[in-house]
């Protein structure tokens, strides 16, 4: 049920003979101090000019210096306000409600300041939307802090001011000729709208060109064609009962993303009943890694899959040509979907205007109550058509003019060179930019723009539900929106606050209740032409189109994006860099993912380290005359047969500081904008290095750090048999791990006072890493670059582990083995016996500091700096610590994070802290740690500490609830929840009385403050 | 800039203040009385002179009023906008009664906006000059009290010399007092110099008399020397080991203990400012100023503008502000100084925009790794700001009052009991805790305050 089956996190691992893994599960610090090599050397020893005289005398020097520089305190300047503003106390923070939107995320957030300054993004809990506060939207507060940001507008390289700027290009605007192309991003903005209509009734010639740098075009094709407007369908998930996904990652970026909230709340069994989702998918993506059932297809079966489904659900038909594994699932995918009724959805993320069609037509002939095409999604509102004949008139010179906001088309267009080139046969050329980036290195003028913390703007997210933009903070340098650009363009002297203000006049009851909320609802006050949908697109011939177009020919290669980096907008954001993909848990790279049995076809490679770090081959992928060259490969379970995926986002080069031009860009390979191209490899010679964790701090050889049972089971079944408490002997007797005798600690009372606990629920964790970027944000957990991750010294307090398993138990494939009966029976079921690599199942977990109540890190340390507190948490004195990494040695979690370098203020670590604007996101009320201490998740001690004094000072109770620590504030799916468990009434309680409650490693005895929910799969065919 | 007022444990120090101690102290305390009865009697001249001074301004303004009524009157009712002899809020009042007939005074005090409705030239031109600022009806006033106010007013500006007379006496006595030190010292050195040449010419010629008489100077045995005998018993080598090894010991202990401990810190400030004055003479609430030590983990130093509040309107000190040390000048100077960094000009009565922040030197500085919030003390302990800051209200400048160690804030922690009366949060806790311990006041230690990560985070 829970305990017989087989964890493992790498393939590596499944190699039994592998001495890496062997050593890794034997040592904590897998590589040894290089003493021998350092002093075996008896040449290079020689060779040193430092004598041992000199040694000594520098270590008299360095030490007298140090015992003089102590004696006297440096003077410390305290500059305060002159005038101070009244919102404005010293040491406290202020939120503001603000919203994203940079073409890819678009989220409500609140914006947490101190001094003035932006330090964290957080959930804005009245986003009705719910739109997806991810990892790239916690980390934006960083990008604001990029010191390669562009300062001042610039002409031709040259700095100007703003007035020479307006001067300049008004001149040229009005002298252009020919056609003026406008090339932004997705606004979704009403305002904007409006403006960019002002602007087209100036210069009549203005076209406006709306790119998405990741196209759903197929989608907004298909949407269009139905409805008219040029929108998405929204997707409401929690109410689904039946999930069938193919070839959409909906827990990703697919369609604007922030549906995974939606899904988690749907995935936690109540009263006997959870979704199931299933997932059709080449690349083992987030969704498919959450599915309860996932059936590994190539990008061109998924197009004969949708259409069977289609013809199974809506057509009436009832065979197909898929193979017959394939065409059995899909059956049963049907069958499930006309039971589940309005609680069915189809979703697909196809590049295809047919098989999007058929998505929407099959959802109508289900009825499911779970889209809702009258409260559409805006956030996606590209037109790859028009980008393409846009990029085509550049280069015949048509164009007299481009401006670009938002988009950078010389690194993301698959034709990026020619872009370039038909650039130059533009006369008047403009980006509005953040970054010295491909397109603005190329422009003539270069208008500096601000980052959306210091902007305003209006949001329409979907048809009613909209949200407001407001600066946090002072433009940091000489920069300008896009929009007030527009403004002075067309002659009007407001700003572009007032002109948003002047737009919602009327529309919206007060403007200070929606700033102040940041979300509310409405209809837009400015009017978009919907046609009657044109129904271009034949539902009834599509099924058929689409079987025609799915014969795929060699490998097929699906273009993806990873949660941490998107389209790679926020390539320079450190945070985001070494963020380990959810997946294949590296960082700092994209990579080629790979079915192990392609992989051995041709001849591709992953190896070990012996200090757990990862090598890859290189492969040359080709795509009609297109080269990418040395793309690294990563074997990736799951991956289907004949199918391979590259990240999209990486390789940028210009405006990266140098640690972050890493990758390969896979834009080039994105013809026509189209995720799915027919590819061929060719393998190249050298090994890639890759900065990947997933063999770090492993399972030391335990295997069941995991609990999982099925719905059925977790249904029927008593608790005992799938959760039950692990036996310990004590005098030879069994007796559960939680009775008291067999504890060799006393307890303390830990009924008075607060007592926190966490608890994290493996069915609604998707793995998204929202909170690991969080936890950076809070508690200053620095960078350490991809040198250190590979070497296993990533400072992730909080990490969320990766475990596949074979999708039966063994005990299943134990039994076939017994019972085999001879030659012919044995090479057939042999062969049935699974390839555990084809395709596993996946389970996230979050592992922080367990903050035992029987700490083995505590008894070990000899200063005592790390002890117990009242209230439950494990508590880490980074002054006091001498770092002798004992505690790390003793933990069974593996959750220590130990500081061998100082890495603020360090150019050996130049990431944000180690300049004056990246340092600004610090948090002051978590210390900095320095080199030679050893950290760990403090269960944001600060932030309980403060819920207390609040409560305190006002001298009120604490409300369930108001105990928040950074990752559970951060997860909108509800996976962790944090509170008093000495609280009555207290969610946290009724947690960890649940049956699926149980504790990492429960047989250690360590009585961990932090607790899991056992993962459910429903697994019942219908 | 660092200047530390006692630094214990430095041997050097300690030498050289029981030396000067010894040789100095009567002097040094003779000295401290002179120059103090000096600076009294400097007071009191300047004292009597202004006394002297007022009685005859009060002869030559004696057909005005009662100018002693008019002061106490004028402090009351005026001095929130008026000056007598500088511009405030409103003009200055000296000389008024030269400009103004009296008849228009009395209508003007008694109801200004009355006599400006009137269409009175005069009040028009006033008000318009001072943007249309209304000055408030005194129709309590009869003439009597306005011709005692305008008495009183038109009172000459004291001359400033009085009072700078007394303070450069005080200084030129306390000079007078280090040159008359050097002058003994150098007549002692003299003295003794001429000592030792008398005894050495005695002593030679003691020795040539006995030469020449023929006497022999009997010679001394030679012995051996102390120090040999001293290395040659062990005993007293080791017990001497021993014993310097101790002293080594302890003074090093001293001096690292000391290390980072800046109790005493006394740093010079960009501008003087006097907690004596505003929290000692004037009473002044200290989170008035220091508002933020109710709500934040920082005291806050009080922006500029917090400082105007009253600045605004005092542009100078009072005569009897001034100490020995500090003259009214000297004070008037730093208001200044205040006026220069906010930008406000003072004729003008109007700021110029030109901002220059002051840089204060920080002087309780707790290093990164340790949380301390102001508001938990402040607002929930309800501790009293000079239980850690000293006595606050008699500081001329601020200096670190307590060592501000870990051990002196765990003391603390460790007696102090936790105000938890009307306060709902501690109702559970404390009905708890107070079964468990078998108290009824609980400790800060009992609470927890004495876990690691209370605050080191």
């Amino acid at each position: 049920m829970s305990s017989n089956k087989k964890y493992w996190k790498s393939v590596e691992e499944l190699n039994e003979n592998s001495s890496v893994v062997e050593t890794l599960q034997q040592k904590e610090f897998a590589e040894e101090i290089p003493v021998n090599e350092f002093l075996g050397d008896k040449d290079s020893l020689e060779s040193s000019k430092t004598s041992r005289r000199d040694f000594l005398k520098y270590v008299g020097f360095s030490t007298a210096a140090a015992s003089l520089a102590a004696c006297e305190g440096p003077v410390i300047k305290s500059i305060p306000y002159v005038v101070q503003p009244e919102r404005i106390v010293p040491g406290v923070a202020n939120y503001y409600a603000s919203t994203i939107a940079d073409g890819f995320d678009f989220a409500s957030v609140l914006v947490k300041t101190r001094e003035g300054r932006p330090i964290k993004i957080e959930n804005n809990e009245l986003s009705k939307s719910k739109s997806g506060v991810n990892s790239r939207v916690h980390a934006s507060v960083l990008s604001m802090y990029d010191a390669n940001r562009v300062k001042r507008p610039m002409i031709e390289g040259r700095n100007v001011s703003w007035e020479e700027f307006d001067r300049e290009v008004g001149n040229a605007l009005n002298n252009v000729s020919g056609d003026i192309v406008l090339m932004t991003q997705t606004f979704a903005s009403p305002s904007t709208t409006k403006l960019i209509n002002e602007f087209s009734e100036k210069y009549p010639n203005v076209r406006h060109v709306v790119y998405d740098t990741v196209s759903e075009d197929a989608a907004l094709n298909a949407f269009q064609s139905k409805f008219g407007q040029r929108a998405l369908p929204n997707y409401d998930f929690s109410k689904a009962e039946t999930i069938v996904s193919v070839g959409a990652d909906f827990l990703g970026d697919w369609q604007g993303g922030g549906y995974d909230a939606g899904y988690a709340k749907g995935r936690v069994p109540k009263e006997g009943k959870m979704s199931r989702h299933i997932q059709f998918e080449s690349n083992m993506s987030l969704s498919g890694a959450n599915a309860d059932k996932r059936i590994p297809v190539t990008p061109s079966q998924q197009k004969a899959v949708l259409a069977a489904l289609y013809g199974y659900v809506a057509g009436g038909f009832s065979t197909s040509n898929l193979p017959a594994k394939i065409d059995d699932a899909v059956v049963k995918a049907a069958r499930q979907l006309r039971k589940a009724g309005s609680g069915a959805v189809v979703v697909s993320g196809i590049p295809d205007d047919n098989a999007q069609a058929l998505v929407l037509a099959i959802n109508e002939a289900l009825g499911s109550g779970v889209m809702d095409t009258a409260n559409a999604r805006m956030i996606r509102q590209g037109n790859s058509q028009a980008v393409m004949q846009a990029v085509k008139d550049m280069k015949s010179g048509s164009v007299g003019a481009v401006l670009m906001a938002g988009v950078n088309p010389a690194y993301s267009l698959p034709n990026g060179e020619e872009f370039a080139e038909a650039l130059a046969n533009v006369e008047v050329s403009l980006a509005f930019s953040m970054s010295p980036d491909e397109t603005a290195k190329l422009c003539k003028y270069v208008a500096a723009t601000p980052h959306y913390l210091e902007s305003w703007g209006d949001i329409q997210y979907t048809t009613s539900n909209f949200s407001l933009m407001q600066p946090a903070i002072r433009p940091l340098f000489d920069t300008r929106q896009f929009q007030d650009c527009l403004l002075k363009w067309t002659d009007n002297n407001q700003s572009y606050h007032d002109y948003i203000k002047e737009t919602w006049s009327g529309n919206i009851s007060s403007w200070n209740t929606a700033l102040h909320d940041g979300v509310f609802g409405a209809t837009s006050p400015v009017n978009v032409e919907t046609a009657e949908g044109s129904g271009s697109i034949n539902v009834t011939t599509a099924a058929s189109e689409l079987v025609r177009s799915a014969e795929g020919e060699g490998m097929e290669l699906t273009l993806y994006t990873k949660p941490s980096m998107g389209d790679g907008q926020q390539a320079n954001n450190p945070w985001l860099q070494e963020m380990p993909d959810p997946l294949t848990r590296a960082s700092w790279d994209n990579y080629l993912t790979v079915s192990k049995s392609d992989a051995e076809a041709l001849g591709l490679e992953n190896d070990n380290d012996s200090n757990g770090g990862l090598n890859g081959s290189y492969v040359n992928v080709t795509v009609d005359d297109t080269t990418v060259n040395n793309v690294p490969v990563i074997i990736q379970p799951g991956q289907a047969k004949g199918s391979v995926g590259l990240a999209l986002g990486y390789g940028k080069k210009e405006g990266l500081q140098k640690e972050m031009q890493v990758g390969v860009n896979a834009y080039p390979l994105y013809k026509n904008l189209n995720a799915v191209q027919s590819v061929t490899i060719e393998k190249v010679s050298g090994m890639h290095e890759f900065a990947c964790v997933q063999l770090h701090n492993t399972l030391m050889g335990r295997g069941d750090i995991i609990k999982e049972t099925t719905l059925e089971i977790f249904n029927t079944r008593n608790v005992s048999e799938w959760n039950s408490v692990p036996n310990v002997s004590l005098d030879h007797v069994e007796k559960p791990v939680t009775s008291p005798e067999v504890d060799m600690w006393d307890g303390f009372d830990r009924s008075i006072g607060h007592h926190f606990n966490l608890s994290i629920d493996l069915n609604a964790c998707t793995g998204c890493g929202a909170c690991v970027i969080a936890c950076h944000a809070e508690n200053n957990v620095p960078v350490v670059g991809k040198s250190e991750v590979r070497r296993s010294r990533d400072m992730h307090w909080l990490r969320i582990d990766r475990y596949y398993s074979s999708e039966d138990t063994f005990i299943n494939d134990l039994d076939k083995k017994e019972n085999i009966s001879g030659l012919g029976s044995s090479l057939s079921e042999f062969g049935e016996l699974e390839e555990p690599a084809d395709n596993p199942q996946v389970v996230f977990q979050p592992v922080m500091c367990q903050h035992c109540n029987h700490a083995p890190c505590e008894t070990v340390c000899p200063v005592a700096a790390t002890s117990h507190g009242r209230q439950g948490q494990n508590q880490m004195i980074y002054n006091r610590c001498v770092g002798t990494r004992y505690c790390a040695n003793n933990c069974p979690y593996k959750v220590r994070r130990f500081n061998w370098f100082n890495y603020a203020q360090n150019e050996e670590f130049d990431y944000h802290m180690n300049n004056d604007l990246g340092r600004m996101v610090i948090n002051p009320d978590v210390t900095v740690r320095s080199r030679g201490v050893m950290e760990k998740c403090s269960m944001c001690i600060q932030k309980t500490q403060k819920t207390i004094l609040d409560a305190k000072r006002e001298g009120r109770e604490i409300e369930d609830g108001e105990f928040q620590t950074a990752c559970s504030a951060a997860c909108d799916k509800g996976a962790m929840t944090f509170g008093d468990i000495n609280k009555e009434g207290a969610v946290i309680r009724d947690r960890k009385e649940d049956d699926r409650m149980y504790h990492l490693l429960e047989y250690v005895g360590t009585k961990p403050n932090v607790m899991y929910q056992t993962k459910v799969r429903n697994t019942t065919e219908a | 800039m660092k200047k530390v007022k006692y630094r214990h444990s430095t041997s050097r120090l300690l030498l050289l203040s029981v030396a000067f101690f010894i040789s100095f102290s009567v002097l040094g305390i003779a000295q401290e009385e002179a120059s103090q009865d000096a600076a009294g009697e400097g007071q009191e001249q300047t004292d009597e002179s202004s006394g002297e001074s007022s009685e005859a301004d009060a002869a030559a303004a004696s057909d005005l009023g009662d100018p002693a009524n008019g002061k106490s009157l004028f402090n009351s009712l005026c001095a929130a906008c008026h000056k007598p002899y500088s511009a405030g809020i409103g003009p200055a009042l000296h000389g008024v009664t030269e400009k103004r007939e009296m008849d228009w005074l009395y209508r003007w005090i008694k109801n200004s906006q009355d006599l400006i409705s009137s269409g009175d030239d005069q009040a028009v031109a006033i008000y318009e000059e001072y943007n249309q600022t209304a000055m408030p009806a005194f129709p309590q006033l009869s003439d009597a009290d306005i011709d005692d106010i305008l008495a009183y007013v038109e009172q000459p500006k004291p001359e400033p010399q009085a009072a700078q007379t007394g303070g450069e006496s005080g200084g030129g006595d306390s000079s007078g007092g280090g040159v008359s030190v050097n002058v003994i010292l150098a007549i002692l050195v003299f003295v003794l110099v001429m000592l030792l040449a008398v005894l050495f010419l005695v002593n030679k010629t003691l020795r040539n008399f006995a030469q020449a008489s023929g006497v022999v100077v009997p010679e001394k045995p030679k012995r051996k020397p102390i120090w040999k005998s001293f290395v040659e018993n062990q005993f007293l080598v080791l017990i001497s080991a021993v014993f310097g090894l101790l002293v080594i010991g302890w003074f090093a202990y001293g001096f690292f203990m000391q290390v980072g401990v800046d109790q005493g810190y006394e740093p010079i400030q960009p501008i003087h400012y006097s907690h004596r004055i505003h929290a000692g003479d004037n009473q002044i609430d200290c989170k008035y100023c220091h508002s933020s030590a109710r709500t934040s983990k920082q005291a806050g130093i009080p922006s500029l503008n917090v400082c105007m509040n009253c600045h605004k309107s005092i542009s100078e000190v009072a005569p009897e502000t001034a100490t020995a040390e500090y003259s009214k000048e000297f004070y008037d100077g730093e208001i200044a100084k205040l006026y220069d960094a906010v930008g406000w000009d003072p004729a003008e009565q109007d700021y110029t925009g030109e901002e220059k922040p002051v840089k204060w030197v920080r002087i309780h500085n707790l290093p990164d790794f340790a949380y301390f919030n102001h508001s938990q003390h402040v607002s929930v302990a309800g501790v009293q700001c000079q239980k850690c800051h000293g006595p606050i209200e008699e500081m001329e400048v601020v200096y670190q009052d307590a060592p501000l160690t870990m051990g002196w804030c765990i003391n603390c922690h460790r007696d102090t009991k936790v105000r938890m009366e009307g306060n709902e949060y501690y109702e559970k806790i404390h009905e708890e805790l107070s079964k468990k311990y078998g108290v009824e006041e609980l400790t800060v230690a009992q609470m927890g305050g004495l876990e690691c990560a209370k605050c080191h985070y």
